[in-house]
This record gives structure tokens, C-alpha cells and sequence, in this order.
């Protein structure tokens, strides 16, 4: 791993942990993203860690931009000295996996895609080896993920399977981004998934759509009343898959405002994850069945 | 006091000078993409340089007043009128209650700025009350202005009409328009003779251009330093594993088309950037309208800092001018 330091224009300032992705990649920019933040250098106006990268915009008249990389620069050692631990939550997300409205919007923008005679998830099992697209959803929905950046748009969570790099799932962007996405959609993209938090462009594949809301402005939804957006770095996700009838049920209570998401506590270390990693995501599962 | 909208306009929308500090989360900084023209209209009518104002692109609203008040417009050229007799731009002057602001069609620029004594009132979300439509914040419902909205503006002490900034201080593109580029981010994936290339080459404004970002065309495509492509960024040689985007960042999706993300950015994504534009330069881009000739232009930090420390004199001669 080689971090890599550099000038965005005069306001930023971007370092790159890592080419690839990894947790090693993604946890070494979350501290340091969190050292940065503890060290109040003056003219810091935004900390954003992103999956294997992180980002300092500043004010250039508050602090010099060389100054301002130097200062960064020195608390990398505070960072790889860090722990790679989080007291962190896991949260069961309900995905209704090839729903009609995905569908529909898959079918919409079929001359965009890389195979235009099959869908999304038809396209993702076989380029990915798998025999069909059930057995794909099932290799999506088995093991937990790790969000690993929040952003893009408002909210919107990219997520990175907890399993083996040799397990990672793995499918291109759409050849020209859509201009129209269901709110709620499930996607991938590279080694990401994603939740669309809102209606819009995208070019990530579509799998299918939660009932469960992620953005909310008007903070109206039950459990985004303290505040609008839902994810933040660091969460376990695990998906479950629902049916349209399980998925019109939770529409119903989220609109009733009785929906709560499943939710429990739990403790990741990235150590204990390398070493086992079955054995650390039955733990996980354990706390989120436990609750 | 309130402003009615008897017409929107294309795009009109309220801004202010944005939203910082919620960029992790995918919220982008908004604002008004001219600033320059934003602050010296508040200037011009005594507000706070950080009031809320409304910004219209390529076509003017048609407003009502309810009460009188000063008003100044800034920015993109474009007649002025009040009650269908022509005023000034980037001057101050007086509309009086039932009086209507509307405007001609557009001469130069793209964007125009409109201040009204007060400054606009609506109900702030996190912190600002810029308009970001993609996350339905700000403005009124976090929306541009529609026909029938009533805009609530703040109470002033009154100034006086026919305050104006002289020509010189009035900064707008010229043509073709520069854009000063600081190179970084991801330069090194670009070969040495695309880099050449992307500042000698004259490229023009896109249709697709916003206030999330500005694309242009007509330059050779770009080509990239070979490599494996890193797990998790994709095949395509633009793509990176996605990380944050800067402002002013210039992405070039599979090579051909470079993309500045402006005040509405998204916050990150999984293609390589180039480096940025001067933060001086930010405000020229919300000026362009589409078809403009732009030549991008390398420099230093040094001279980066230079350009801002110039744009920062300019504003303060204003301020000391209309004091």
C-alpha cells in the first residue's frame, strides 16, 4: 500500500491510501480522516473519507496549501499507528430483488448496457460465473457488506462485500450512465454495491430495490428524524431478500411510521476479520439475529 | 414583503454562498455558481454578502413586488426593466410595491443575479438556503421557483438606488473564456502528449451544462499510461476505485469528454480527474453559456493563489466603493 498525496485545485487536498480497494485501504482512510478531524488544523472546512482515498477542503488565506499538505502529511504515522477497530452497528436491509420497477427502467435504457438482450442481474451471474440470476442474488445477499463511503449523492452508501477477494463480485458500469433510477435502488458497480438514495442519473447495474427509505429531508421517516441521511461509513449491511408482498407490507409501515429497521451493536476488528472471516460474519450475524 | 413570480424563467433558483460541511455525506457545498456577481449584488443593496438571492440562467423571472424595496442585478448581460422601463445592470435601483422586475433576453453570460434589499428569506436547511434540487433542499421546497410562489424577503435598512460598480469590476469571461487548471488528482494516468494536448486544444461548451457540472467538447480525445486496471476500479483505463471529486475537478469519462464539477457537485464517483480549476476561476464557469470557445490554461499554485488574492482585491474595491 502506497499513499499517495496531491493537490485538488487550491482548495483541496486528496490522498489516495491505495490504487485498489481494500479494507486495509479503506480503514488507514478512515483514521486518518478522523486524526485530521482531531487535529483542527485552521481552514479545514470538509473531512471526506472515501473507500481506499480521503479528501481536506480548506481555505488557502487561513492556511498555506504546502503548510496544510505538511501538517496532513505528519499525522499519517498517527494513522497507521491507529487500531482497526470500530464499534460500529450491523443493519438487515430488506432488498426486493428483480422488481417491476427496475425493471422497467433496465428495459428503458437497454441501448446503454453491455448486453442488451438480457437483464442487469442476467448479465452480472453470467460474467461472473454463476449459472443464473438466482444463484448470483444469493452470492449478493449471503455475506454482510461494509459501507465504505457515503456520497455521490445525498446519502448514498457504497458498499464492499465482507468476503474473500477471489469471492468479490465484480461487474462494469453501464456503457453510458442512465439518466433515471428508481429512489431506493439496489446497484453495483466495480466491487460496489450502492443504495440510491434518491431518484436519478446512474450508471451502476440494477439488482433490485428496498422498501426501506435512506434519505429523507424532511425527516418524517421514524428512525431519520435526528437526522436525514441514514449511513454513515463503517456500517455492516446484511441484505434480506424479500417478496412484493413483504416489500408492500414495509412500504405501508414505513408510511404509517411504525417501520424500524433491524439494527444491533457490534464490534469490527479488521484483524480477526483477516484471520477468519466465515467465523467473524457468523459473529455478526449472530448479534443481528440476536436483537 | 415578498416577491411573486408571475414567471420563472428557465431555471431560476435561491442561493446564497452554499453549504459547507456536509460533503461526506454526498451533500454538496450549492450556492450561488457566480459569487463574485452574487456578493457584489447584495453589496449593491446593503445586505450581508452571504444573503440569499436568486439566481435565473439564460432567461430572467418576471417578479412582483409586494412592498418597495432595492434591488440590484449582477452577472450575465441582459435588459432590465421595471414596469417595462429599462434600469441599469450591476447597479442598485428602486421597484415599489406592485411595480414588476422582468427582464429581455440574453446578451453575454449565462447567469444573472438578483438581490433584493433584506435578502430572501426562506426557511434555511442545514445552515444555507441554496437550492439543491437533487437532495430537495433549500429555496422554496428545494426547488427552482415556480409561477404562483411567493418568496419571503427579510426586513433592511433601505439604501440608496443608483449605487453602481464600475465597468473594470464588473469580472466576466472574456472569449474565448480561460480557465486557469491547477494539474494533480490523477494526472499521472494521462500519457505526456494527452496532457500537451488537453491545453493546447480549444474546447466549447456542451449542452449538458449545469450546476452540477459543465461538460465541453471538440478536443482530441485523451489517452492513457497502460496499465493493469486495480481491483475494484473497472476496466475502462478512466475509471479509479471511486473516491471524492473536488470542486473544480475536471473528469474525463472514457477519455473524451471533460467534466467540471461545479456547486452541485456529486461528492465522489469512480473516474479519474486531471486536476482542478482555480478556485478564482469557479465563478467564469457559472458565466458560460453552451457553444462558448474555452482554452484551459496550466499553472502553479503560485500563481493559483495569485489569481485568488487578485479576485479577493476586486471584491474588496467594490466593498470600499459602496461603503
Amino acid at each position: 500500500m502506497k499513499t499517495r498525496y496531491t493537490f485538488g485545485g487550491d482548495e483541496h487536498i486528496y490522498v489516495e491510501m491505495d490504487e485498489e480497494m481494500s479494507l486495509d485501504a479503506f480503514f488507514k482512510s478512515l483514521s486518518m480522516s478522523n486524526v485530521v478531524r482531531a487535529e483542527n488544523i485552521p481552514g479545514v472546512t470538509e473531512i471526506c473519507p472515501a473507500n481506499a482515498s480521503f479528501q481536506v477542503k480548506f481555505d488557502p488565506d487561513v492556511t498555506h496549501p504546502d503548510e496544510m499538505m505538511k501538517r496532513i502529511q505528519e499525522l499519517e504515522h498517527k494513522a497507521e499507528g491507529a487500531e482497526k477497530r470500530l464499534a460500529t452497528r450491523i443493519i438487515e436491509v430488506p432488498v426486493f430483488y428483480q422488481d417491476p420497477w427496475t425493471q422497467e427502467t433496465l428495459m428503458r435504457f437497454r441501448e446503454r448496457h453491455q448486453d442488451p438482450s438480457g437483464t442487469d442481474l442476467e448479465y452480472a451471474a453470467r460474467i461472473n460465473g454463476y449459472d443464473n440470476a438466482e444463484a448470483f442474488i444469493e452470492a449478493h445477499y449471503s455475506s454482510p457488506w461494509f459501507v465504505s463511503m457515503v456520497g455521490f449523492v445525498a446519502g448514498l452508501p457504497f458498499l464492499y462485500q465482507l468476503v474473500e477477494r477471489d469471492k468479490q463480485l465484480q461487474v462494469p458500469k453501464y456503457l453510458r450512465p442512465r439518466t433515471d433510477t428508481p429512489k431506493q435502488t439496489v446497484g453495483y458497480g466495480g466491487c460496489f454495491s450502492c443504495i440510491y438514495s434518491v431518484r436519478g442519473a446512474g450508471g451502476y447495474q440494477m439488482f433490485g430495490i428496498t422498501p426501506m427509505p435512506i434519505y429523507d429531508p424532511e425527516q418524517e421517516v421514524s428512525y431519520l428524524k435526528d437526522f436525514m441521511v441514514f449511513f454513515r461509513p463503517g456500517d455492516v449491511v446484511k441484505w434480506k431478500p424479500i417478496d412484493r408482498e413483504e416489500y408492500d407490507r414495509i412500504v405501508a409501515a414505513v408510511e404509517a411510521g411504525t417501520y424500524t429497521p433491524r439494527i444491533a451493536e457490534v464490534d469490527f476488528d479488521l484483524a480477526e476479520f483477516n484471520a477468519d472471516m466465515a467465523g467473524t460474519n457468523a459473529k455478526l450475524m449472530e448479534a443481528l439475529n440476536g436483537s | 414583503m415578498a416577491l411573486k413570480i408571475v414567471k420563472p424563467g428557465l431555471f431560476t433558483s435561491v442561493q446564497d454562498l452554499g453549504r459547507p460541511g456536509y460533503f461526506h455525506l454526498g451533500i454538496p457545498i450549492s450556492g450561488a455558481m457566480d459569487r463574485f456577481a452574487m456578493r457584489t449584488a447584495n453589496m449593491l443593496v446593503g445586505n450581508a454578502e452571504d444573503a440569499a438571492g436568486l439566481e435565473a440562467v439564460f432567461m430572467g423571472p418576471e417578479i412582483e413586488f409586494t412592498e418597495d424595496a432595492v434591488v440590484a442585478v449582477t452577472g450575465a448581460s441582459m435588459p432590465i426593466m421595471v414596469d417595462g422601463d429599462p434600469v441599469g445592470g450591476w447597479s442598485s435601483f428602486a421597484v415599489k410595491a406592485g411595480q414588476t422586475l422582468s427582464f429581455g433576453f440574453l446578451k453575454s453570460g449565462a447567469r444573472i443575479y438578483i438581490a433584493v434589499s433584506g435578502g430572501i428569506d426562506t426557511t434555511p436547511d442545514l445552515g444555507s438556503r441554496s437550492t439543491y434540487p437533487i437532495g430537495a433542499l433549500g429555496g422554496i421546497e428545494g426547488r427552482p421557483v415556480q409561477a404562483g410562489d411567493e418568496i419571503p424577503v427579510g426586513n433592511s435598512n433601505p439604501v440608496a438606488a443608483g449605487r453602481t460598480v464600475q465597468t473594470e469590476l464588473r469580472r466576466m469571461p472574456g472569449s474565448p473564456a480561460e480557465l486557469r487548471v491547477l494539474p494533480g488528482l490523477y494526472w499521472h494516468r494521462l500519457t505526456e502528449e494527452a496532457g500537451t494536448g488537453f491545453f493546447e486544444d480549444t474546447w466549447t461548451v456542451a449542452p449538458e451544462a449545469d450546476r452540477m457540472g459543465y461538460r465541453f467538447k471538440g478536443g482530441r480525445a485523451l489517452e492513457f499510461v497502460d496499465r493493469e486496471q486495480p481491483f475494484g476500479a473497472g476496466a475502462d483505463p478512466s475509471n479509479i476505485v471511486d473516491g471524492c471529486y473536488s470542486y473544480g475537478s475536471i473528469q474525463v469519462p472514457g477519455g473524451t469528454e471533460p467534466i467540471v464539477l461545479h456547486r452541485d457537485a456529486v461528492s465522489g464517483g469512480g473516474y479519474f480527474t486531471l486536476g482542478a480549476i482555480i478556485s478564482a476561476d469557479m465563478d467564469l464557469i457559472g458565466q458560460l453559456q453552451p457553444n462558448t470557445p474555452v482554452r484551459f490554461v496550466k499553472v502553479d499554485m503560485e500563481r493559483a493563489l495569485a489569481a485568488r488574492a487578485d479576485r479577493r482585491k476586486m471584491l474588496q474595491k467594490i466593498r470600499e466603493e459602496l461603503v
